[in-house]
């Protein structure tokens, strides 16, 4: 037994191949149609309705969902094709990506079969948006510190508290949320949250835009006064939300999104650079090409692992630690190389813009998500450190 | 990784487990511990995994020949496993059949090169041949003015300058003076010293990974059993997050390797996409190994300074197989200027390929 993970050389099937061929045709009329600039990471078209119906009318969205739900049967390598093009095309998923990863597969667990037929082909139809009420005004990636109230009446529950950094808010329709239903026991600090399904755009319910350091509104505050929320909104075990949360993160920490939100100016870089690059930045560039190569490679890995019923929940860990964490690093490293880059590349203009906003952006993205702190955590406990 | 599922890898792994203990072995001034291996090995028949049946070897497949690379590399053993398994390889490139004994490779730097003279003859000077001092012959790839060939020399006819690498083992510079090889054979169509290159990138990429994989186990094992400020060191954030850092560059570097290993295993000819897998894994491996290796010795703290200790048999050997067959700096400019190369807009889809 040694403690080494495997990462085994998963490949994607020819099916993707396919697939990936569609999606490319697709998001390029998109762009010749003007739905979205691909060179312009930082504007203000991330809430796209109608694309967002289109992304659905093709069958992208739950595609791994039971047909009954309006989803398509398709493999998680598949659904990874979708999400790798989308992304490296800079294309506007805001409105559907939170419900297809995450709300979508929670719902699926552990919603009752009314509330499923109702919802799941609207995720898939592309006409509902979701948000994530996880972290409240002292509770971050401490989750089971959460305060904000469920108390029990008649029927359902009402919700008194603050939700924060809840990213979309201000478009969702709805919510997955965890609060708190009993307080925690001494045995176990993590009893008594509930996760629940919160219906947005209600009376009770107020949300407040908070600025972002890019000069973005993504995420909110999320304000609950005496809110209701009938019983057949509760999402498993009340008291045991702390059961359920665990399985999900393989799927959020894993997807190709942990390693390329700011892979935009690496293909600018190597536009800038041009077809005979000097020494240093021909060194550049291959290391920064090897770095993601073999994170890919590690995340088709885990998608394989997913495919195959694992729950790879450390391995995930990995690939968003090393992930993010490059990421980040990446506006720095190509500014760091373009500094000798001709004035008159012609995109020159276009990197510049874009740096800027890829800067801004590089400390959120070992934040978000579960931080860098938490997630070697978890790959400590893997190891038997704790 | 988890126990292998593989009969080469099996075999390879008792021997030595047997034979080569990593604790017996550090203590063994003499290296009286290489011959018996050396003999276990060969019977075997695991130095000349590569070669076919016809050629004198025993016919493993690419895959098993990679994994056994991996295990070999887990325990960082000082005998030229890797290196005949490489020259094997590369003289059933061109149907020449495999001698006994130990070989190694010439030349195993990107930037050395070896002539095929007139007359038959071979001429050059290749540095950092690893094992060159162990071996009895030579696979020499040169060039002549035909193209490239490939040939089998025999050691005792080049001069061989001793010399060591980071890791201890022999890293010796080879001379041929206008040697007649024992046999020369043209290489097949394609075939040439960058294919060679990237081959020998990969078994070190694997073996860099195999001795990250057991550089993590064993400082694993240190931080639950050492004792400071009155508790586990494997109890402070500060040390799990060093050793969750460790596992992820030992992550990537496996998965790295055993991508590529998979690539050249499948792989019809050495295109855009295994280059890319190949310099790829030598690079991310190379990287890997000096963060990974750091962290082990920070966990080990002053005894994993001490050669009494097994940690620098891996984290010396891992530092110093980065330099074999193209440093990760090498391959990484190689890499970009592939990348430039072919422009910005075909960067995704080439990535994306694999």
């Amino acid at each position: 037994m040694t403690a080494a993970l495997r990462f085994d050389p998963i490949r994607l099937p020819p099916e993707c191949e396919q697939l990936r061929k569609e999606v490319r045709a697709f998001l390029a009329e998109e762009i010749a149609a003007g739905t979205f600039d691909p060179h312009k990471p930082n504007r203000e078209d991330t809430d796209a309705p109608e694309f967002s119906r289109r992304v659905g009318a093709k069958g992208w969205l739950g595609m791994t969902w039971p047909k009954k739900y309006g989803g398509q049967e398709r493999s998680f390598l598949e659904r990874y094709v979708v999400t790798e093009e989308m992304r490296v095309a800079n294309a506007p998923t805001r409105r559907f990506f939170v419900a297809d990863r995450q709300s979508g597969p929670v719902l699926l667990k552990y919603a009752p079969e009314h509330i499923k037929m109702e919802i799941l082909p609207r995720i898939c139809r592309g006409e509902i948006c979701f948000a994530i009420g996880m972290s409240e005004p002292n509770s971050g990636s401490d989750l089971f510190a959460a305060k904000t109230r469920a108390t029990k009446t008649d029927g359902g529950y009402l919700i008194n508290g603050t939700k924060i950094w809840t990213s979309s808010a201000h478009i969702a329709d709805y919510m997955i949320a965890i609060f708190r239903t009993s307080p925690p026991t001494k045995e176990n600090r993590r009893h008594g949250l509930t996760q629940f399904l919160v219906k947005m755009k209600q009376p009770g319910i107020k949300v407040n835009p908070i600025g972002q350091i890019t000069g973005q509104y993504e995420f909110n505050e999320v304000v609950f006064t005496d809110y209701f929320i009938p019983d057949d909104y509760v999402l498993g075990e009340v008291d045991g939300a702390w059961k359920q949360a665990t399985s999900e993160l393989a799927y959020e920490r894993s997807g190709p999104e942990r390693f390329l939100e700011t892979y935009y100016v690496l293909t600018e870089l190597v536009r800038a650079v041009g077809p005979n690059p000097d020494t240093r930045s021909a060194e550049g560039i291959g290391r920064l090409v090897a770095q993601l190569h073999t994170m890919r490679r590690m995340s088709v890995s885990v998608a394989g692992m997913l495919q195959a019923g694992k729950e790879p929940v450390v391995e995930a860990s990995i690939v968003k630690d090393i992930g993010t964490v490059w990421e980040q690093q990446l506006p720095h490293r190509v500014r760091d190389l373009a500094a000798f880059v001709e004035e008159t590349a012609t995109n020159r203009e276009t990197l510049e813009r874009q740096l800027d906003f890829a800067i801004k952006t590089a400390p959120k993205l070992t934040i978000q998500g579960g931080t860098t702190e938490v997630l070697r955590g978890i790959i400590a406990r893997g190891l038997g450190l704790r | 990784m988890a126990e292998s599922d593989n009969i080469v890898v099996e075999t390879a792994e008792k021997i030595f487990a047997d034979l080569a203990d990593p604790q017996t072995i550090n203590n063994d001034k003499k290296d009286a511990w290489q011959a018996p291996l050396w003999q276990a090995l060969t019977e075997a028949g695991l130095p000349l995994s590569w070669v076919p049946d016809d050629l004198g070897g025993s016919g493993a497949s690419l895959a098993d020949g990679f994994a056994l690379l991996n295990a070999a590399g887990r325990f960082a053993v000082a005998v030229p496993l890797a290196e005949t398994m490489l020259a094997g390889w590369l003289l059933a490139q061109a149907k020449i059949a495999s001698p006994d004994g130990e070989m190694t490779v010439v030349p195993a730097s990107p930037k050395d090169r070896i002539t095929l003279n007139a007359d038959g003859s071979l001429s050059g000077r290749a540095r950092g041949i690893p094992f060159a001092k162990a071996a009895k012959h030579f696979a020499v790839l040169a060039h002549g003015t035909g193209g490239v060939s490939i040939a089998l020399v025999d050691a005792a006819k080049a001069r061989i300058e001793a010399g060591l690498n980071v890791g201890y083992d022999h890293s010796d510079t080879v001379t041929l003076d206008n040697v007649q090889p024992v046999t020369l054979k043209p290489a097949p169509k394609g075939f040439d010293q960058t294919t060679m290159m990237l081959m020998g990138g990969v078994a070190r990429s694997l073996q860099i990974a195999g001795a990250l994989e057991s550089m993590l186990d064993i400082s694993v094992r240190y931080s639950n059993e050492r004792v400071a400020f009155e508790k586990k060191i494997s109890k402070f954030q500060a040390v799990q997050h060093n050793l969750a850092r460790l596992a992820g560059e030992s992550a990537a570097a496996l998965a790295a390797a055993t991508s590529a290993a998979d690539a050249i295993a499948n792989a019809k000819s050495f295109d855009d996409e295994v280059y890319l897998e190949a310099a790829s894994a030598k690079i991310r491996c190379a990287e890997a190994a000096e963060k990974g290796g750091g962290i082990a010795h920070q966990v080990h703290g002053a005894i994993g300074f001490t050669m009494e200790h097994i940690l620098h048999r891996y984290s010396l050997r891992a530092l110093a197989w980065r330099d074999d067959f193209g440093s990760e700096s090498h391959w990484a400019v190689e890499l970009g200027k592939l990348v430039a190369n072919r422009g910005a807009d075909e960067l995704w889809p080439l990535v994306a390929s694999r």
